[in-house]
């Protein structure tokens, strides 16, 4: 009985801990920093998205959503794809090949991105990559490799062995099986992993700070962060951008509940 | 069917037929060369991304170079003992990283497993509880930082006046504004953005464990806390030791979040080691950035290492 009381005690205050700040951002999105002070937990007056003009038009918060649709919309796929396929690979190889291949795709998960920052800004300095959005789509693909093989390759590596070779008795290619094989009996971890790779290239916020030096190519984390020293109090206007950055990925969550658990602990459980 | 094609190989070219049969056998293992082409791109864009240029940070590490000169000097090891010994900025840096791990390591392993106990059914309500708790873990560490930016402000914020509504004046405080606490109030923001997805990793460990050795137990007289003892805290040593590596990696990592929290650069008290090698390069101190990105490294490793043979959370067994 005591148990159960205090069981839905720390239950309840948790989750107002989680409910009570995010509806404070969301109400307060809509409010004047006048009213926000006043009243933070009070709905608001009006929903004119005054506070949404000004970042995504003043702010030109716009220009670095789109450049965030387009950083993400091009690594996501292009990870997967690479990963799927050294992960077929690493599935149907043998012996020594098959781990020393794998061994050294996911080795990369040791190495911190902050680590290598010196190295790869200079690499990225000579091959034209710095400020613009082609070097940031390169920098999450390398980033984001290593965990994406291992969450392919570790899964396809659990099918049958039997279904490869049946299809290379019947001389289908190796290209062939991955396509009509691997890939659709390999597609809840590729949604899982799709989840996952979105989540972190979305919210990347360490290469466009090393990277971007101009204004019309930051993506929304980073403009986010200009906020802070500009706006160090109007917190109706952080809090439009930080609804704004987090749409797509809250819309994502509601909708793909399942992949996105699936997905953040298979990135999780890397260990 | 293979034999049949044997024979008939045999019959029109006997000279042939051992290669032939082996080579039949041998089909269905043998390895079609074209697999080797599958992983190329992801061993070249690693190898070439990943792999050279933390090679290189070796390279830069033992230099003076300031990244656009084509003029540096070889200093040896001198990065290195910059960095433990006159630096005070590094060192800070490198105690308030070293206190925030802990923190957060013990915190978050704690309070996450005790989640995953109170929601390991799978009743309806427990399921949206899960979902509301895993919920922060999907924003972005920037939006995160504003969110608690906004608790902690000491004049408008959610914290002090949640406090003043219920008549608790006295226990308001300045939060991020108190250099001895800062550090500590940044470590509460990292457990709420990434608790829940660590219960989840918990709850699937506790659902592996057969019910029967609850029941057992409870015959034989054993009450919650030695149940919990030499049942459940057994039972979820691996997934411990993936919430412990994998939160300690995460806390050494909290980049965005200070950033996002405590400006660019932040100040003192804020501090931890990316942040610090990340000003440094900004700083167009490259060698010098170098060599504390490889103590950083060797920090995580020796931190990850140290808690295996402490904890001993090495699974057994299975």
């Amino acid at each position: 009985m005591l148990a159960s009381i205090s069981r839905r005690g720390i239950l309840a205050i948790y989750a107002v801990i989680i409910i009570v700040p995010i509806t404070v951002v969301l109400f307060g999105s809509f409010k004047s920093t006048q009213e926000l002070f006043e009243g933070p937990f009070s709905l608001p007056q009006s929903l004119a998205p005054d506070n949404f003009a000004e970042v995504i038009g003043g702010q030109d918060l716009g220009s670095s959503f789109l450049n965030s649709v387009i950083v993400t919309g091009i690594s996501v796929p292009i990870t997967l794809f690479v990963a799927s396929l050294a992960g077929y690979a690493v599935a149907r190889l043998r012996g020594f090949a098959s781990w020393a291949i794998f061994g050294f795709l996911v080795l990369g998960m040791a190495i911190p991105a902050q680590a290598n920052m010196v190295p790869l800004y200079v690499l990225f300095g000579r091959m034209g990559l710095l400020d613009n959005l082609t070097g940031l789509i390169v920098a999450n693909i390398v980033s984001t490799l290593p965990i994406a093989v291992f969450i392919l390759g570790g899964f396809m590596r659990t099918l049958p062995k039997e279904l490869y070779e049946a299809c290379s008795i019947d001389g289908t290619g190796p290209w062939r099986t991955y396509v009509s094989i691997a890939l659709p009996l390999s597609a809840p971890s590729i949604a899982a992993a799709a989840i996952f790779l979105f989540v972190i290239h979305w919210n990347e916020l360490l290469y466009p700070l090393l990277f971007i030096q101009s204004p019309g190519n930051r993506t929304l984390p980073l403009a986010l962060l200009s906020f802070q020293g500009e706006f160090q109090t109007n917190y109706p206007l952080l809090f439009a951008g930080v609804i704004l950055a987090s749409l797509p990925v809250v819309v994502a969550y509601v909708f793909l509940q399942r992949y996105f658990v699936a997905g953040i602990t298979a990135g999780a459980s890397k260990g | 069917m293979s034999t049949h094609t044997g024979m008939a190989a045999k019959r029109k070219a006997p000279e042939n037929t051992i290669e032939a049969a082996s080579k039949k056998r041998r089909s269905p293992t043998r390895v079609n060369p074209a697999l080797y082409l599958f992983p190329l791109p992801a061993v070249a864009i690693i190898a070439f991304f990943l792999v050279m240029p933390t090679l290189q940070a070796f390279q830069y590490a033992v230099t003076d170079w300031n990244g656009f000169s084509a003029a540096f000097n070889y200093v040896g090891v001198d990065n290195f003992v910059r960095a433990f010994t006159k630096d005070s900025l590094f060192t800070n840096a490198l105690t308030n990283n070293l206190k925030f791990v802990l923190l957060v390591v013990i915190a978050q392993t704690v309070f996450s497993l005790l989640l995953a106990l109170l929601l390991t059914k799978n009743s309806r309500g427990n399921v949206v509880l899960r979902a509301l708790f895993f919920f922060p873990t999907i924003l972005s560490s920037v939006s995160v930082a504003f969110i608690w930016k906004f608790i902690y402000d000491p004049n408008f914020g959610l914290a002090n006046s949640a406090l003043g509504a219920i008549g608790l004046e006295g226990l308001q405080g300045s939060y991020l504004g108190n250099n001895s606490q800062a550090l500590y109030w940044v470590a509460v923001t990292q457990v709420w953005f990434h608790a829940g997805q660590m219960m989840v990793v918990y709850i699937a460990g506790l659902q592996s464990i057969p019910r029967e050795l609850y029941e057992a137990a409870e015959m034989d007289g054993a009450n919650k806390w030695q149940q919990f003892k030499s049942i459940t805290w057994p039972f979820v040593a691996p997934a411990t030791s993936i919430v412990v590596a994998y939160t300690t990696v995460q806390s050494f990592k909290a980049f965005d979040l200070i950033l996002g929290i405590a400006g660019n650069p932040p100040k003192g008290s804020l501090d931890i080691l990316s942040t610090r090698i990340y000003s440094t390069f900004a700083n167009s101190e490259f060698g010098y950035a170098a060599a504390q990105s490889i103590i950083f490294m060797g920090m995580i490793a020796l931190v990850t290492w140290l808690q295996r043979r402490l904890l001993r959370l090495t699974p057994k067994g299975e």
